[in-house]
């Protein structure tokens, strides 16, 4: 069971190596992209079954024992994030059949998708901050490469920023985890976990919390460290976009959990726990606002990533067992809806010939089905029952409450209206109004001369993306049971420290 | 600029400098040396030879595209990381062979990830030198 730990990693790896030796076979990349992604999905589904009958798993890679060599650790969360990276990576493969250009596919688009996936999950596996480092090194060089593919000129212009602000926080990064490995001199998480409540000189500890925070900040988009996001993520096609909506900043949120729950823990980072808080709430504020300017779909889908963070990084500062159960689930749905929405946009370019709201309209009364498909992700993110993204936001705002912290929960509520108010501003613009060229005819639109298989392509991830978020909501409990699985053991971290030094003591 | 000199130097000097580089790469086990300085080593021997006989020649005397060693890097590293699955043992396990000659001693799966990254890294420089190179004579 423990050698399953490296598949999520190796299996891409093998993928993307096997596609650059057949360099030019682009039809042999596209089937090679959903095979892998297939089977990442099994991989990942035997994983998290193998955690839930066995708990925290551990692989002390080469053979070398923590804290020496490098450990990899799936629990819970890094088992469930595993599995929805699979899912986010399989539906993107086969968007990507439909929409990307060979021109592209050429340029190494799929082997690049691969190294992406395989930089995501060897983060989300590893259980060595400095393994760490190098996984999002991976991750941030892929989605560099992915963000300029094509080399046009605003996509340069994104990627100045998102390159610039990405790389600060790594070497921000390296800064902290050299700090940290001079004062307890491990950096094996397990291992930290045991050693910093019994350091001698905490005088350093404050700064470097606020060091990591402030990298994972930067990475998962809060404020006032999200800048970037907005000014990049429009730039490159819709399924790299979408795919790194869906994953790179749940990343960054993912080791805001690990670090402030695992690691530092309440009692040491007081500060750092204060500062998440306020952040949270300004997060989610800023980013909404910053939506409802937005008539560029991708641009307001944008912004709205920037809020849904802000609901997560505030229920993981809250930090009682149903806050971060809370935060987990948010994370899920979110996920699956910002992706979904994503795909979306650029179908509605397709049909409707522009992201741009203002040029477009009437899509409801040529394709109905789409629209009633696009309200499954919209609404959901609104936070309408019976869709996911209700009892996500049920929860954090139930444990806002449980923790006295009024004023956020007010700020979260007051959000919640803006964000159904963005999405039923898409549905008018978009949907239900009149194409603004009165003889605008959809059987002219790029999407109306494609081909039955690329149409299928783009139909099916929006689809099967709907049903997961529709599943999340009228089948909430066996996934809400996960979550707070989760939670449990990153509040009590003893469970995994033994799984990771089980071998050695 | 062509220098009669420098262009008949980086002939022996390449073949010098590959030998070195294998040497490097072998002796990088217990003492310093290893894949990665190896691959330097090699791609700064191309790379003379780029500097005296222009692109086309270091070309042809490559016969492979650069971005070819590079995979072919990647997979013989990532060759040396199986045994260790079908045996059973931790991921990325050394496995050791005794060949019972006391000239090579025991060969592993260690040396074949140097070999990888040795491929890696003469891939990659080569490319990125190339690629430089082409700008230029655009």
């Amino acid at each position: 069971m423990n050698r399953m730990l490296m598949m999520p990693v190796l299996l891409p790896f093998a993928t993307a190596i096997l596609m650059l030796l057949f360099q030019r076979k682009i039809v042999l990349h596209r089937i090679l992209g959903v095979l892998s992604t297939t089977l990442l999905g099994v991989t990942a589904l035997i994983l998290l079954h193998g955690v839930m009958r066995e708990g925290t798993l551990a692989l002390q890679i080469g053979g070398w024992d923590a804290p020496f060599g490098i450990t990899f650790v799936a629990d819970t969360l890094a088992a469930i994030m595993v599995a929805i990276t699979a899912i986010i990576g399989f539906t993107t493969a086969l968007y990507s059949i439909g929409t990307i250009n060979t021109e592209r596919e050429h340029y190494f688009y799929h082997p690049l998708m691969q190294l992406l996936l395989m930089g995501i999950n060897g983060a989300f596996l590893t259980g060595d901050i400095f393994n760490l480092y190098v996984w999002f090194e991976v991750m941030l060089i892929s989605s560099f490469v992915l963000l300029v593919l094509g080399s046009r000129p605003q996509q340069l212009e994104g990627a100045i920023k998102y390159v610039t602000l990405n790389l600060l926080s790594s070497a921000i990064f390296l800064a902290a985890v050299g700090i940290l490995y001079g004062m307890t001199g491990t950096l094996n998480m397990a291992d930290l976990a045991i050693r910093i409540p019994l350091l001698e000189h905490r005088e350093l500890l404050t700064v470097v919390a606020v060091l990591f925070l402030i990298t994972f900040g930067v990475k998962s988009a809060i404020f006032p460290l999200f800048f970037w996001l907005p000014a990049s993520y429009h730039t490159p096609p819709i399924a790299i976009s979408a795919m790194f909506a869906g994953l790179l900043t749940k990343v960054g949120v993912y080791a805001i959990i690990r670090f402030f729950t695992t690691i530092f823990t309440s009692t040491d980072a007081t500060l750092v726990h204060q500062l998440l808080l306020w952040s949270g709430g300004f997060t989610m504020v800023v980013g909404v606002l910053g939506a409802v300017a937005q008539y560029d779909v991708r641009k307001l889908l944008s912004f709205h990533i920037v809020s849904q963070i802000g609901y997560m990084i505030f229920s993981i500062a809250i930090q009682s067992p149903l806050a971060i159960a809370a935060g987990l689930f948010y994370m899920l749905h979110n996920i699956v809806a910002k992706t979904n929405l994503f795909y979306m946009s650029g179908l509605m370019r397709r049909i409707g010939g522009s992201y741009d709201l203002r040029k477009i309209g009437g899509i409801y009364d040529s394709y109905p089905l789409f629209g009633l498909l696009f309200l499954v992700p919209a609404l959901g993110l609104a936070g309408i029952p019976p869709l996911s993204g209700f009892w996500a936001k049920l929860l954090v705002i139930r444990s806002g409450l449980e923790a006295g912290e009024w004023w956020l929960v007010a700020i979260a509520l007051g959000v919640s209206m803006l964000t159904l108010f963005s999405m039923i501003k898409i549905w008018n613009e978009g949907f239900w109004k009149q194409h603004p060229q009165s003889d605008y005819d959809f059987a002219t639109s790029t999407y109306h001369h494609l081909g039955r298989l690329d149409k299928s392509m783009i139909i099916t991830p929006i689809v099967l993306l709907g049903l997961v978020t529709a599943v999340f909501g009228l089948w909430f409990e066996p996934f809400f049971t996960m979550a707070d699985h989760a939670a449990q053991e990153l509040l009590d971290p003893a469970n995994y420290i033994e799984s990771v030094r089980g071998g050695t003591l | 600029m062509y220098s009669v000199i420098l262009a008949t130097a980086s002939r022996y000097l390449l073949m010098l400098l590959l030998m070195f580089s294998v040497f490097l790469l072998f002796r990088g086990h217990n003492e310093p040396g290893g894949g990665f300085t190896g691959g330097l080593v090699a791609a700064s021997a191309y790379a003379l030879y780029f500097i005296a006989n222009g692109l086309d020649a270091a070309r042809s005397i490559l016969r492979v595209d650069p971005l070819r060693i590079v995979v072919a890097g990647l997979f013989v590293a990532m060759l040396s990381t199986l045994p260790s699955l079908f045996m059973g043992k931790a991921f990325m396990s050394g496995i050791w062979v005794d060949t019972g000659i006391a000239f090579i001693g025991k060969i592993g799966t260690p040396l074949l990830f140097d070999i990888g990254v040795y491929l890696l890294v003469l891939g990659i420089t080569l490319t990125i030198v190339f690629s430089l190179a082409e700008e230029d004579n655009r």
